[in-house]
């Protein structure tokens, strides 16, 4: 009998001393490290990341951070445990050849490996001028340096800083500001605030809180460009209205790009929209076959889900980056039939102008809305989303611990509108609306979700989530 | 079925191990028969109710009693006092919670807990110091001599009650405290004369506090709730009362029977004690898992259905009283390994020791904090310290379940 007792112990040998490299040494890569570790993994393992600096977490550079609250390199991820990993930190990787299995890497080195896990996320979209783009004052924010330079331009104390784009980070950028006494323009493109991650009518609450907080807001306009100073420094922005606003520090919050691009040519199925892999994290290549030792977990990752129509999922979430990358670790190390599909549920949350807002589910799928408890005017909400008469999400401001119980209810694929009466049901709750998202058709950075085809496969299944 | 092991567990007789009972119990996650209630005992199950906006936590919504298991309950209703934001639902609870969560914590309040730190420590030495004095080392009533009164005065320095006004309320709080318990063979109109005169008392006694501090407000949250003034606007006197009345008694009930258990459990396991005693770092993890072995809260007889529910295959109609019993779901084998293991290394300790959801235990973050201190300085300054009665002789009440007296005996006491 050999280890693995059915099988020619190429598992075990792999778990003993085989060779796994993660690209990507964030959230996700530290995490699926430490569960490699976990289980078993005595190989050699080596983490690649183009960053100077070990993993650190990415949520509070928008919120501590910009507020002075915390500081920038304070931002380490804790360690659930020791990995003993070879780091190779500040150098990209560029390419990937997958018949020889060997990473390539920026400053010639080639890394071969028996497993790949690519966790290389996204970075923030740039501003499309590349001139205005560099102009002194102008900001993105992705990275601990993005956050740590920004955060100084705040401290200064600008006249005014004009945030384009009214996403998460955005807001979020704009609370932060407020709450710095700074006076601050969001311009967005949409009709409102979060409209693409959660639709008019909660966005039309959003922007109630941007005015109240005395947020310069301006919707349905562009920024078409910006301007800069003799000594190239950043001073006003053009916008489709006509109307200039002068500001000298202007963030750019436009969303994301997958950083994919290094594995042009590679004949993996990475593009624009990320990698695209299997329930199970393996990553397709480009003829749609699945490959065998190539994972992907975190940001840039797009896969099926079995509770949304098997549609590909890109989510931009934390949670999920952590339970990827565990799921990917895990069938790493697994005879195919102990592998897990990854079937968390997406969840977010966010915080700004001193509300916090978390979702489950995927609202933009949703059509309909309904305030389930709490009201609008309030800003102290549950709200539920349907999607041919199905409870498919659901977002909570400052009400956040009944979020577990619409969890529940869209994983047990609950109908929509709710049946059932709740604690705090009000007016405003009583009857749905059209959640009001913007049409797919017309181009916005918004939405943290993007959603694309779906299998053909049975979509009557009944989906029993773990515990 | 269930009444009769309902009617066990509520039976005095088996108040030092309910545990058995509780895991006869788990057989059948959601029981119920005749006119009583529906009683939850397994952790997922009780877990989502706990966040289940179709379950309310307002008297009001219960259909007829008849005459079930609980007697009755609404004897602290209609009377002096509103009801407290633990049987309000939201909006109100909401409301409530806010308000006094104002000068209590995060985030307009971050350090009030931490800060009162070097306080509890004080009161803490000056009980142990007591027990020296006493020269009795041979047979110290655990209890008596520390436990109850260390978070009694926390709760007042906390509230900015007199201490010498203690006893007074003692009594009061006692007996509020049996109301909550199901006692099947008391006599509920007596009980509920009782309640109310004891809730009338109290009320009249914080009035008057409140009056006091409305005119001359210090640092205490008495003051403070009386004269709060934030977004949600102020509180009424009635509202200020039953919220300090819930505060005082949660603050005389609950902690003394977290840290008289703690003490018992680490007793009977002194491999532990002997851990905690070389090191004070271990009464965080050690506190969380006297949370789940042994909570201070057994159940919460207090819930309603809005709807009917559909828990574990079994249909709870709308109007219906639901019990969760916290105790029994913490030691689900479903959801603990080893549940009857007192492990103080446990790693994954997600307990239901002070609820989940909107009605989560208010003071968590204090009686935490409480305990953790009381119990690595008992460690640490007993010497050789043993149990004289195992078990000890236990209170009356099945829900705030805790030993009424804990004799025990030590060697000496460390300075
Ligand atoms: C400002 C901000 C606020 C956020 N707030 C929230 C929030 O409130 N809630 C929430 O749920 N989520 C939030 N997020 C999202 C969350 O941080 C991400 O989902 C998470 O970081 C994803 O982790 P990841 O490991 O997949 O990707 P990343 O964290 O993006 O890590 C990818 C890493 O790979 C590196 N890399 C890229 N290409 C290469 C290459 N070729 N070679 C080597 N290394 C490479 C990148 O530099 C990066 O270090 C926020 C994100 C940001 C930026």
């Amino acid at each position: 009998m050999t280890a693995a007792g059915t099988h020619d112990g190429a598992l075990e040998r792999l778990k003993r001393e085989g060779r796994i490299v993660v690209v990507g040494a964030s959230l996700a890569g530290l995490r699926a490290a430490e569960t490699m570790r976990e289980k078993g993994f005595a190989g050699s393992l080596t983490l690649i990341g183009d960053e100077p600096y070990e993993p650190y977490d990415r949520p509070p550079l928008s919120k501590q951070v910009l507020l002075g609250n915390a500081v920038a390199d304070h931002t380490a991820l804790p360690r659930r445990r020791a990995i003993d990993a070879d780091w190779r930190l500040g150098v990209p990787a560029t390419g990937l050849d997958m018949a020889a299995r060997r990473v390539k890497l920026g400053n010639g080195d080639e890394v071969e490996y028996d497993r790949l896990l690519i966790a290389t996320g996204v970075r923030a979209r740039p501003w499309p001028n590349p001139e205005e783009g560099a102009l002194k004052g102008v900001f993105v924010l992705r990275t601990r340096d993005d956050a740590e330079g920004l955060q100084r331009a705040l401290a200064a104390g600008p006249r005014r800083v004009l945030v384009i784009g009214a996403g998460f980070t955005g807001s979020e950028i704009a609370s932060a500001c407020r709450e710095r006494g700074l006076d601050v323009t969001v311009a967005e493109r949409g009709d409102a605030p979060l409209v693409g991650a959660l639709g008019g009518v909660i966005g039309a609450v959003a922007a109630e809180m941007h005015r109240e907080n005395g947020v310069d807001l301006r919707t349905g306009v562009m920024v078409t460009s910006l301007e800069g100073d003799p000594s190239g420094r950043v001073r006003a922005a053009h916008l489709s209205d006509g109307s200039t606003i002068e500001a000298e520090v202007v963030v750019v919050s436009l969303g994301a790009q997958r950083n994919t691009e290094w594995l042009a040519g590679s004949g993996l199925g990475a593009g624009p929209r990320g990698i695209a892999c299997d329930a199970g994290c393996r990553a397709f290549d480009i003829r749609g076959i699945v490959t065998d030792d190539i994972y992907v977990a975190g940001d840039v990752a797009r896969s099926p889900h079995a509770l949304f129509g098997y549609q590909f999922l890109s989510l931009e979430h934390w949670g999920n980056a952590v339970a990827q990358a565990d799921t990917a670790a895990h069938n790493m190390l697994s005879e195919s039939a102990d592998r897990r599909p990854h079937l968390w549920v997406p969840a977010f949350w966010s915080s700004q102008f001193g509300v916090n807002i978390k979702s489950v589910g995927v609202p933009p799928m949703g059509t309909e809305i309904l305030i389930t408890q709490g009201s609008l005017a309030e800003r102290r909400f549950a709200a539920a989303y349907g999607y041919q008469g199905r409870l498919i999400a659901a977002v909570t401001f400052d009400n956040c611990r009944w979020l577990p119980f619409y969890e529940q209810q869209i994983e047990a694929t609950a109908p929509f509108p709710p049946e059932f009466s709740t604690v705090d049901r009000r007016p405003d709750g009583a009857k749905p609306l059209p959640a009001d998202f913007p049409d797919p058709s017309v181009p916005t950075h918004g939405p943290t979700i993007t959603l694309s085809g779906y299998s053909p496969a049975d979509r009557k299944m009944t989906f029993t989530p773990g515990r | 079925m269930t009444q009769a092991l309902l009617r066990e567990i509520i039976d005095y007789a088996n108040r030092a191990n309910p545990y058995p009972l509780y895991e006869e119990l788990r057989k059948t996650p959601v029981s119920h028969d005749g006119d009583g209630p529906y009683v939850v005992s397994t952790y997922y199950e009780i877990h989502s109710l706990l966040h289940d906006p179709r379950i309310s936590s307002d008297a009001k919504n219960l259909k007829a009693t008849g005459d079930d298991l609980l007697g009755d309950q609404s004897d602290e209703e209609g009377t002096t006092l509103p009801p407290s934001f633990l049987k309000l639902d939201p909006p109100d609870h909401d409301r409530l919670r806010r308000m006094t969560n104002r000068p209590f914590g995060p985030p307009h309040a971050p350090h009030r807990v931490h800060d009162m730190r070097d306080e509890l420590g004080g009161l803490v030495t000056g009980l142990i110091d007591g027990i020296v004095e006493t020269g009795q080392l041979d047979r110290i009533d655990l209890v008596d001599q520390f436990a109850y009164p260390f978070p009694v005065s926390v709760i007042c320095r906390l509230l900015g009650i007199p201490r010498e006004d203690e006893p007074r309320f003692h009594v009061w709080a006692e007996t509020l405290a049996a109301s909550l318990d199901p006692d099947p063979d008391a006599d509920p109109t007596q009980r509920g004369q009782g309640s109310m005169d004891a809730r009338m008392e109290l009320g009249m006694y914080l009035a008057g506090l409140i009056e006091e501090r409305r005119k001359n407000p210090g640092d205490d949250m008495l003051s403070q709730l009386a004269t709060a003034d934030g977004p949600d606007g102020a509180m009424t006197t009635m509202e200020a009362l039953s919220t300090s009345a819930l505060l005082l008694i949660a603050g005389h009930e609950t902690t003394v029977n977290l840290i008289t258990n703690g003490m018992l459990t680490l007793l009977r396991h002194p491999e532990a004690l002997e851990r905690l005693r070389n090191d004070p770092d271990l009464a965080v993890p050690i506190v969380e898992e006297l949370l789940r072995y042994e909570p201070p809260v057994q159940l919460l007889p207090q819930r309603t259905t809005l709807s009917d529910i559909e828990v574990a295959g079994v249909t709870i109609p709308k109007g219906a009283s639901v019990w969760l019993m916290l105790a029994a779901g913490n030691r689900d084998p479903k959801r603990f390994e080893n549940p009857d293991r007192f492990d103080p290394d446990r790693k994954d300790i997600q307990h239901l020791g002070l609820g989940s959801g909107i009605h989560s235990c208010f003071g968590a973050p204090l009686a935490r904090q409480e305990a953790q201190l009381a119990l690595s300085e008992l460690a640490r300054r007993l010497e050789n310290p043993r149990l004289l009665e195992d078990p000890p002789q236990y209170r009356q009440n099945s829900v705030l379940r805790g030993p009424r007296h804990l004799p025990i005996a030590c060697d000496g006491i460390r300075p």
